[in-house]
């Protein structure tokens, strides 16, 4: 039992980066734009922050950074796809070579490197009072870091804006029928950049995590394919914002159940557990698609808008 | 301010010239960048050109990279020209290299040809097969193909470390993990000093450019590509036709495995792709999905990437570079269609005002 909540606790940790990240796509699918592109712009937050963190030793600057790093590449993607309707699905790999070799290029002198005491003090376990004591689930999501919260708080937040906000309404008119909405005075265009915008820093601030929080030190490609995943965690979620925070824990645990079940003597070779989150993924995949009551995600998600054919 | 407006398709003629004003611009735009951490561009892309054909050696290395890439690029090709987004050709190439190496190692004693040719179909079917799954879920639910082919990479290059690591280490290595290099009989022969792959490459492209042309399933191909409703009315089974494209699609994709496990590493290891499968895509796109182009576009790109391994140590401008800089071109190609596709113009206001008045 008490293994169990140790390994829950560690699976929540390592599920945040891809929280964020999935929150990020689903804020972006939302307003109608696919932007494969997770990972690279998960990488130019990781590398961003990393940078800004190691040269400032301000934590709170190193985040600021990862996300504005990672909105200039969603700035890219939105130029793109927005104003010049190029294919989504092609300016998102192009995103993500970009972005592995920013995060290439300027990690290249910091390989190694490891951040100030600063950091490791920001972002220890912080108890939130009461909370903790709830037996079983208190340690698992109420002894975390700072991070972590920011994660939830960022889900949640969403969650009650695409509910109850005009923006976050208008914001999934335009994922719908942008037709309609621009016809209902909506700036289409607007939506669509703030949104990505939007999108791209959480996508920064979840590669951050990687590099400021989980690792904490640079190493090349520090996230491992995790943008992939969160762009299948998006189809899992149903973009539902408050869904993504179960599913990224859920496939944190997988990130993470290699090392428990080595330490647990059970010999399997460790190439072949790695496999685990991919095989996962693609059996979530399957799965969505086979149920009927599957909701194929916003009506005009990777169509571009324009004015003229409507 | 500027109108946008649809065009009637462009002259041939001028779409390839807007494209090669797309690949100028990144090209001034890499040089601002190169000035920017301290370089001469001049110098850099001089430095960059002879490490790709300053000698008979290296101009054969630029084209042992091309022929990979090209054939990547052609596999890759006939998904994407269905709009099948088919990302998975290095998963494909790795599990290609696979079934190769298993023949390799276990019948080395045939005759060579015999044993190349099993090595080849064997690839193309394993290749095919990876490729062919996420088809199958795709066709039959609609299961997101884009996500599922590159889940299937890491699926693919986790399962060659294991190999790597495991069953098929080499006893012989003294521990070093890698699999026994082929027997002579199972590397495939050489002509004018580059291995057959450069052969394979230009007959791929002409069957590639006849499939597209003069085939049933290459003019289906077009069709689903356009609008898979059209494709339904007209009465064409996408099913099946998504399904053998894709397959041949993954077929070429394991074909570049036999070959870079063949003729280039001698053996199979888990770095045997390393990007090849992604770069593809790249290709096949700048190509403009014609397939006669993609030998050219992937020899310009084996140029860059060579050029780039080049200046890492002319220079000390690390190899993610190169990455940059490929990422720049697409972009930058990317935004050349907007002005192949839409026309801009100017509009002015206060005359459209006097209309009214």
């Amino acid at each position: 039992m008490l293994s169990l909540i140790v390994f829950l606790h560690a699976a929540v940790q390592a599920g945040t980066p891809l929280l964020f990240a999935t929150i990020g796509e689903i804020v972006t699918e939302k307003v109608g734009n696919l932007n494969l592109g997770v990972e690279g712009l998960m990488l130019m937050g990781a590398v961003g922050g990393f940078m800004a963190g190691y040269h400032s030793g301000s934590p709170l600057v190193a985040i600021i950074v990862a996300a504005l790093t990672a909105m200039i590449g969603g700035w890219i993607y939105a130029f793109l796809t927005v104003t010049l309707r190029a294919n989504q699905v092609v300016t998102g790999l192009a995103i993500t070579i970009l972005g592995t070799g920013i995060s290439g290029f300027l990690g290249q002198s910091l390989v190694g490197e490891v951040l100030p005491k600063s950091f490791t003090n920001v972002f220890k376990p912080l108890s939130i009072p009461i909370l903790n004591k709830i037996p079983f689930f208190g340690h698992v999501f109420f002894n975390q870091n700072l991070f972590v919260y920011l994660g939830f708080i960022a889900a949640i937040l969403l969650t009650v804006y695409y509910k109850y906000t005009r923006l976050g309404l208008n914001a999934k008119a335009v994922g719908e029928n942008p037709y309609a909405a621009d016809a209902n005075g909506i700036d289409v265009s607007r939506y669509k950049y703030a949104h990505i915008l939007l999108g791209s820093a959480l996508c920064g601030l979840g590669g951050a995590y990687l590099s400021l929080v989980y690792i904490p030190a640079w190493q090349e490609n520090v996230t491992a394919g995790r943008g992939w995943i969160a762009v299948a965690l998006v189809i899992f979620s149903m973009w539902h914002p408050s869904r993504a925070i179960l599913g990224a824990f859920v496939f944190g645990g997988l990130d993470i159940v290699g090392f428990r079940l080595q330490e647990l003597n059970i010999s399997i070779s460790q190439y072949l557990i790695d496999m685990l989150p991919y095989l996962v993924t693609i059996l979530v995949l399957i799965f969505n698609s086979v149920r009927k009551d599957f909701v194929a995600g916003p009506k005009a998600l990777s169509v571009s808008y324009f004015r003229e054919e409507r | 301010m500027f109108r946008i407006s649809k065009r009637a398709e462009m002259k041939r003629t001028h779409q390839g010239l807007v494209r090669i004003a797309a690949i100028l611009v990144s090209l001034v735009a890499m040089s601002g960048w190169i000035v920017a951490i301290g370089h001469n561009p001049l110098m850099v892309y001089k430095a960059m050109l002879d490490g790709c054909f300053g000698s008979t050696y290296r101009v054969l290395e630029t084209i042992k990279y091309t022929i990979p890439l090209g054939l990547a690029a052609l596999g890759v090709m006939l998904a994407f020209k269905m709009k099948f987004w088919n990302i998975g050709g290095e998963g494909q190439i790795l599990m290609g290299a696979f079934a190769a190496t298993y023949f390799a190692l276990n019948f080395s004693d045939m005759p060579k040809t015999a044993l190349l040719l099993l090595m080849m179909i064997s690839a193309m079917i394993m290749g095919g097969l990876w490729s062919l799954i996420p088809a199958i879920f795709k066709v039959s639910f609609g299961t997101n193909e884009t996500v599922f082919t590159l889940m299937l990479n890491y699926i693919a290059l986790k399962y060659i470390i294991y190999l790597q690591y495991g069953p098929w280490k080499d006893p012989m290595a003294f521990g070093f993990p890698k699999i026994p290099n082929f027997s002579d009989n199972a590397i495939l022969p050489k002509v004018f000093g580059l291995h057959i792959g450069w052969i394979i490459l230009l007959l791929a492209t002409v069957v590639v450019y006849v499939i597209f042309h003069h085939t049933k399933i290459g003019f289906e191909i077009a069709v689903i590509g356009e609008s898979e409703n059209t494709a339904k009315y007209a009465g064409m089974t996408v099913r099946r036709t998504v399904m053998k494209a894709v397959f041949l699609s993954g077929g070429l994709c394991g074909l570049v495995g036999m070959i870079q496990a063949s003729a280039v590493s001698n053996t199979l290891t888990f770095e045997l792709s390393s990007g090849i499968g992604y770069d593809a895509i790249i290709v096949a796109w700048l190509s403009n999905m014609n397939p006669m182009m993609v030998p050219l576009v992937a020899f310009l790109f084996a140029i860059l990437s060579q050029g780039a391994s080049f200046i890492q140590t002319a220079f000390q401008i690390p190899q993610s570079a190169a990455e940059i800089i490929q990422g720049m071109i697409l972009i930058f190609a990317l935004s050349a269609e907007f002005f192949i596709r839409y026309k801009l113009s100017l509009v002015d206001r206060s005359a459209k005002g006097g209309q009214h008045a």
